[in-house]
């Protein structure tokens, strides 16, 4: 779609609220509020649908392009259709994990609007034959746990969930799980080792893709909340009305948690691929300018795990696609925006920190890299860096996501976009997210590294030898 | 790596030349088997692969390009290409072995795993030489006690979660375990609850490195002064394949040998660690005699080899060759129980042998069932009648075997006994009967009629039913084992066994001729002359109880002891007593003075395991061979020579020139297996007998009192460690036996007024002890369970042989 067709769109269009039409709802998260309120009228999907073959509303689905929301936008339809044949029992697993610094969309889909959640989930589990549902809700989250708690037990006694729900002979139970406090619990194969009651570590795919060998190794589909909050509002409306909103490519709406140096952080629903970042962080719709007034430094434009973006990719548009062949991804939706007073390298040592500390220490090369890389980036902002320690600090994060990382162009030092997604050495992507933030600030701002690295700019160490945060 | 056959061999490219692989192996495999050995820490043949160390890394190519990929994960395919040696896979390697020393404690020079020790080989050959990494290092308490034998330094750990594994899917005791998390990560044990299993000795073969080490090793030797053998450990009839180390003429460690057949590499502790009564002070070096003050004290063999041999030929010639009796043998080599068998049957002239204590299986079972190996009975989708004793107590792989069969290999166990026991959780189907009702309880199972519907449709539409055979029950009559494997025969005439015998080579003792009734080659009395003898017993003689009944009435001249003890291990203890009481002359062959030999008349000092060289049988019938790495102390010899030396002294020539390789010749005279041992020890695997039976199986009819109302029935059985004499010299399992009590079920315990541990007596027709009363989930109602050998309660005392069960009354004392 060409610039133009944006700006007709940001000045005619109201945008169409897919999921978060009952955020704003007082009692939006009852079933009274699911019923009369919203975008569409809540249970009458399920409805639909249960008038449909199982078959005909995955077809429906996968029509419809309905790109996973929770990290890698892979289309809901087409993983349903991905369950080993004629292998049962089935489940379904809504990833409620939702840990991605920045990212809080899943939060209030959860607490806002939990019977659009379960409505999706039952029509989920329709559509592949499951006859159990799993919600997993990060532990850290105790607002939606209850509000997910209270409408499962409305849902249960209005007959959407358990026996031979409204009549027909389709029976499904939803059971309510609540993490720990492991971000990588978030990863869908930890994620059902967690369910199974093991640790929280990363399967090794292959063999474990989990619509093949998942939740006690049975065909076990895991989506995203926002995923499965999108389908009560497809069934509704049907797939062309879903298709008319975004790009061919990327259809329908995306929740943007925007955070950091704007006016107006928020989460913000968006067609995909019609919105560039600029309107985003701009317009008074959405962000409303960088916070006061100031020169937009970077930003992550999908969550910690995404290589960083800089002024010169503020006009690409809010689209999986086209962001990850410009060197980054959409990730899980979190938009985070740097301003220029932002000091790169303390911003890469804090998210780097975050993968550090958030490794499961199943493999090697993340569990021993990622805390090597912390150390030698908090020696260099401790001022006790030394010339050598950005080399090595690269070479550890090669050992890490071998070749060239995913990075944005920056024509200015003729340096070509390396697309998305990034090698790697390890078992799952957390390892090789932490490079991500390292090679994007080196990239670009190498010489604030050197400054620290020269004791130009460091920050004093305090009596306990770090500094505190 | 395991030898494998390439049933569906495919062709990969690797590292540019085309080779063949097996379909669907794992590419490590394939590659080390075509030359390209991928360095590797997690990865264990035995194990479930994990895919964690990421030290395996090579490039794959199945048509999308080449990634890298843990190749201990990846099954080989059709047109697969692997590259083993690019840039790019040694420098993910190199970067993982970087990463593992990154935190790693530089302990080599004090570290047990150094000189064999993966990571310092492969950080010597690859390693940098110098370190980037200039953080401290993490820190962590240095070694902690995980169990009573094993220790950890969480510093050493790379995390391969092979321990772990091991633990939870091999040995089922998941009882160590990943906490915290990252680079926080560590082994450790559940608050409370050490890591106390069977197996963990194997947790230390198998760590890479050198964080997990078991006491009795630590710091002993350094592995390039260690010399070293092949052998099979002779704790139990399992025969599980072992390298024996030593250092100075003393062995310091067992390791377990992958055998396909046999052990996989694993051990149990009581057989890895048992090595060290050998090292015992108390080993006896020198022949005792008892003196005028009663005492025993040390004379020369001469004299005692002289005196043994005039009391022999006196008997010989006052009551007969039929007065001398030999009780024991199973614990001695192929080739002394042989020497043996000749001494005492065609020298002496006497058939009052018996290898055996009368908690065996009678010689007619072992020599004439049709045979199983352990393989057959862990088949994948084999049935299997459990008969035996807690098989995780007293034949641990055997145990593993089965678990992981069952487990893994879809095996279905029917487990049939007293008691429910270490093997119940894995087992399809477990019936109790309580002691003397087997039979009938198995009979209802095989005819149908059984309101055990499941347990009985298994057994009937199994095609090919396997037995494993054994006593679970030392206070029932072993006729009724006898009932029971016929009663197998008539309704399942396919059936075919594996007998649980407990003590090393019974079998071999057995086909040697240590029986009342055989000759060597499971040939009888009424068969011909073996060759190379000169005659053989005139009349049959008894077994071990008849012998012992013929000692306490003063029948028994000379009682010989082989290396057995049974005034500990004859389930009768009172008989026992007065046998060895009655005996006229007693003469004990062992290593160490036990409790039988304190009461002996002259105790001739015994070599013991990796002392002497032979061959041993194991309870599937496979000869392996045990090789001799130390010398004995003191002038300790082999049982051979003993019975070399004495038959010389009774006149007659044992035929041996110069080895035991000599005996070994002759019994291939009578056995295929040891033809092979005739031109040296087996290497390997090993030979497995013809175990196809014999035409000796008789049957038994046995009367069994009905249950009264007031009483249980006695089950008496063993667990691993007991106050036997091994174990107790063994410096690291002295501690380890329990204290005795009784196993009551909840539902007879509540109206005694059992709870906890009362205080309780037992008391039968015979006898009755007081002993602590305690309530176990996996006794049934209506049974009363005791064991053998532990504390000082003598549950043996309660019993007399040929009653065919023990009914025993339990009162709150
Ligand atoms: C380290 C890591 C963390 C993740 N965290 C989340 C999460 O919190 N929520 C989520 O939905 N997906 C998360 N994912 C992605 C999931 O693995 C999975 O792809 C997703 O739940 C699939 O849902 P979708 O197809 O609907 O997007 C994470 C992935 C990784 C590698
Ligand atoms: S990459 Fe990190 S988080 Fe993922 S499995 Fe390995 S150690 Fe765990
Ligand atoms: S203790 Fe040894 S076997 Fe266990 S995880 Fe650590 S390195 Fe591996
Ligand atoms: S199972 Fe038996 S043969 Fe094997 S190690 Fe243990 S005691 Fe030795
Ligand atoms: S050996 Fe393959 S990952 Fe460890």
């Amino acid at each position: 779609m060409s610039d133009t067709a944006v700006d007709t769109q940001e000045s005619t269009q109201e945008v169409p609220k897919v999921v978060s039409s009952r955020f704003d709802v007082d009692d939006g998260h009852t079933l009274h509020g699911y019923t009369q309120s919203g975008s569409f009228e809540g249970y009458a999907a399920l409805r639909r649908a249960l008038t449909m073959t199982p078959g005909a509303v995955s077809e429906l689905v996968k029509d419809a392009t309905l790109l996973g929301r929770g990290g890698a936008g892979f289309p809901a339809g087409v993983k349903w259709g991905f369950c080993a044949p004629d292998v049962w029992p089935r489940y379904v697993v809504a990833n409620g994990d939702e840990s991605e610094p920045g990212t809080y969309k899943d939060r209030l889909l959860m607490e806002r609007d939990p019977h659009q959640l379960i409505e999706g989930s039952l029509i989920a589990a329709y559509a592949i034959g499951a006859a159990q549902v799993f919600l997993y809700v990060r532990g850290e989250m105790p607002h939606a746990q209850e509000r997910i708690a209270a409408a499962l037990n409305e849902a249960y006694e209005a007959n959407f969930i358990g026996k031979n729900i409204l009549g027909t002979d389709f029976s499904v139970d939803i059971v309510l799980t609540f993490g720990a406090g492991a971000y990588i619990v978030g990863e869908e194969t930890a994620l059902i080792e967690s369910l199974e009651g093991n640790r929280g570590m990363p399967r090794l795919k292959p063999p474990f893709f989990p619509a093949a060998k998942g939740l006690y190794m049975m065909p076990t589909i895991v989506n995203n909340i926002e995923t499965l909050s999108n389908l009560p509002w497809l069934l509704s409306h049907g797939v062309r009305e879903y298709r008319s909103i975004g790009t061919e490519a990327s259809p329908g709406t995306r929740l943007i948690a925007l955070s950091g140096d704007v006016e107006r952080p928020g989460v913000y629903e968006v067609p995909q691929g019609t919105t560039t970042f600029r309107e985003l962080f701009e317009s008074e719709r959405y962000g409303g300018g960088i916070r006061g007034g100031r020169e937009l430094k970077m930003f992550i434009p999908g969550g910690a795990s995404a290589p960083w973006f800089f002024p010169e990719q503020v006009d690409l548009p809010l689209e999986g696609r086209v962001v990850g062949a410009e060197g980054s991804m959409l990730g899980s939706g979190a938009v985070v925006v740097m301003d220029d007073t932002t000091d790169a390298v303390r911003a890469c040592w804090r998210l780097v920190r975050f993968f550090a500390r958030e490794s499961c220490g199943k493999c090697t090369p993340c569990r021993e890299g990622t805390v090597w890389e912390e150390r030698i980036l908090r020696r260099i902002l401790d001022g006790q860096g030394r010339p050598s320690d950005l080399d090595l600090l690269l070479d550890v994060a090669d050992n890490i996501s071998p070749g060239p990382y995913p990075l944005a162009a920056h024509p200015e030092a003729g340096l070509e976009a390396v697309p998305f997604p990034p090698r790697q050495t390890t078992i799952c992507p957390l390892g090789p997210s932490s490079v991500a933030p390292i090679t994007s600030a080196i990239s670009r701002f190498r010489h604030e590294f050197e400054g620290k690295i020269n004791r130009k700019d460091s920050i004093p160490v305090t009596s306990a030898g770090v500094t505190s945060v | 790596m395991r030898d494998i056959e390439i049933t569906e061999p495919v062709e990969i490219t690797l590292n540019g030349e085309l080779v063949t692989a097996q379909n669907g192996e794992l590419l490590i495999d394939a590659c080390e088997r075509n030359g390209s050995y991928i360095p590797r820490f997690c990865y264990h043949s035995r194990l479930t692969p994990v895919g964690m160390c990421r030290m395996c890394l090579v490039e794959v190519d199945t048509g999308r390009g080449p990634a890298l990929q843990p190749s201990c994960m990846i099954p080989v395919s059709d047109g697969m290409g692997v590259d083993t040696e690019s840039d790019g896979v040694a420098k993910a390697q190199d970067g993982v072995l970087e990463f593992l020393l990154a935190n790693h404690p530089l302990d080599c020079p004090v570290c047990d795993k150094g000189g064999e020790c993966p990571l310092q080989d492969q950080a010597y050959a690859y390693g940098p030489g110098e370190s980037r990494f200039v953080e401290e290092k993490r820190h962590n308490e240095k070694p902690i006690p995980i169990s009573e034998l094993v220790l950890l330094d969480r510093e050493r750990c790379i995390l391969c979660d092979r321990c772990t594994r091991f633990a939870d899917e091999v040995a089922g005791d998941p009882l160590i375990h990943f906490i915290h998390r990252g680079s926080h990560t560590e082994v450790n044990t559940f608050p409370g609850e050490p890591f106390a299993s069977y197996f963990s000795g194997n947790t230390v073969q198998i760590c890479p490195v050198g964080a997990l080490t078991a006491s009795p090793y630590r710091f002993k030797a350094r592995p390039w002064d260690l010399e070293e053998t092949e052998s099979t450990c002779t704790r139990c009839s399992v025969g599980c394949r072992v390298v024996v180390e030593s250092s100075r003429n003393k062995v310091l460690r067992l390791q377990g040998v992958d055998s396909d057949p046999v052990n996989w590499s694993w051990l149990c502790d009581k057989g890895r660690f048992g090595f060290q009564a050998g090292n015992s002070g108390n080993r006896l070096s020198r022949p005792l005699q008892r003196c005028e003050s009663g005492e025993l004290s040390e004379v020369g063999w001469n004299t005692a080899l002289d005196s043994a041999a005039s009391v022999i030929s006196a008997a010989i010639a006052g009551r007969g060759p039929q007065s001398v009796a030999v009780l024991g043998g199973a614990r001695l080599t192929n080739e002394s129980a042989y020497s043996w068998a000749k001494l005492a049957k065609d020298v002496i002239g006497t058939d009052n042998v018996d290898c055996q204590l009368g908690d065996g299986l009678p010689a007619e079972l072992v020599l004439g069932l049709p045979g199983a190996s352990i393989d057959e009975v862990c088949e994948p989708g084999a049935t299997v009648l459990y008969l035996g004793p807690d098989a995780k107590e007293e034949l641990p792989i055997l145990y593993l075997r089965l678990r992981h069969a069952a487990d893994f290999d879809g095996v279905k166990i029917v487990e049939v006994g007293p008691t429910l026991t270490g093997l119940s959780p894995y087992a399809a189907e477990s019936v109790t009967a309580v002691p003397g009702e087997t039979p009938s309880v198995l009979a209802a199972l095989l005819d149908g009629t059984s309101e055990h519907v499941e347990a009985s449709a298994l057994l009937r539409n199994a095609s090919d039913l396997k037995v494993v055979i054994g006593r679970a029950n030392l206070a029932e009559d072993e006729a009724i084992t006898v009932q029971t494997a016929d009663l197998i025969r008539e309704s399942v005439p396919g059936a075919t066994f594996l007998p649980a015998l407990r003590r090393a080579n019974v079998r071999g003792a057995l086909e040697a001729g240590l029986a009342p009734g055989f000759l060597p080659g499971g040939a009888t009395l009424a068969g011909t002359l073996p060759t190379g003898w000169q005659s053989m017993p005139a009349e049959r003689g008894g077994g071990a109880a008849e012998i012992l009944e013929d000692a306490a009435n003063g029948r028994v001249d000379v009682l010989i002891l082989l290396g057995s003890d049974p005034l500990r291990d004859f389930p009768d203890r009172s008989l026992a007593r007065r046998a060895l009481a009655g005996a006229k002359t007693v003469i004990s062959i062992d290593p160490f003075v036990n409790a039988s030999a304190e009461q002996a008349d002259l105790v001739l000092a015994a070599s013991m395991f990796s002392e002497s060289a032979g061959t041993t049988t194991s309870l599937e019938g496979r000869v392996t061979a045990l090789n001799q790495l130390v010398t004995p102390p003191g002038t300790a010899r082999d049982d051979w020579m003993i019975a070399v030396d004495l038959a010389d002294r009774l006149g007659a020539d044992l035929g041996v020139e110069t080895s035991a390789d000599d005996l070994a010749e002759e019994m291939a005279g009578f056995s295929d297996a040891h033809v092979v041992l005739g031109d040296g020890a087996p290497v390997g695997d090993g030979v497995m007998l013809d175990i196809s039976g014999r035409d000796l199986l008789t049957s038994a009819e046995v009367e069994v009192p009905p249950a009264n109302a007031y009483s249980l029935r006695l089950v008496l059985n063993r667990t691993m460690y007991d106050k036997g004499t091994l174990l107790e010299e063994s410096e690291s399992s002295a501690g380890l036996a329990g204290e005795s009590v009784v196993k009551l079920s909840a539902a007879d315990a509540a109206p005694l007024g059992v709870d906890g541990s009362t205080q309780v007596k037992v008391t039968s027709e015979h006898g009755s002890v007081t002993v602590a009363a305690t309530i176990d989930s996996r006794v049934p109602k209506g049974v009363a369970v005791m064991h053998h050998a532990l504390g000082d309660v003598d549950a043996g005392t309660l019993l007399v042989h040929g009653d065919p069960v023990c009914d025993v009354r339990v009162e709150v004392s």
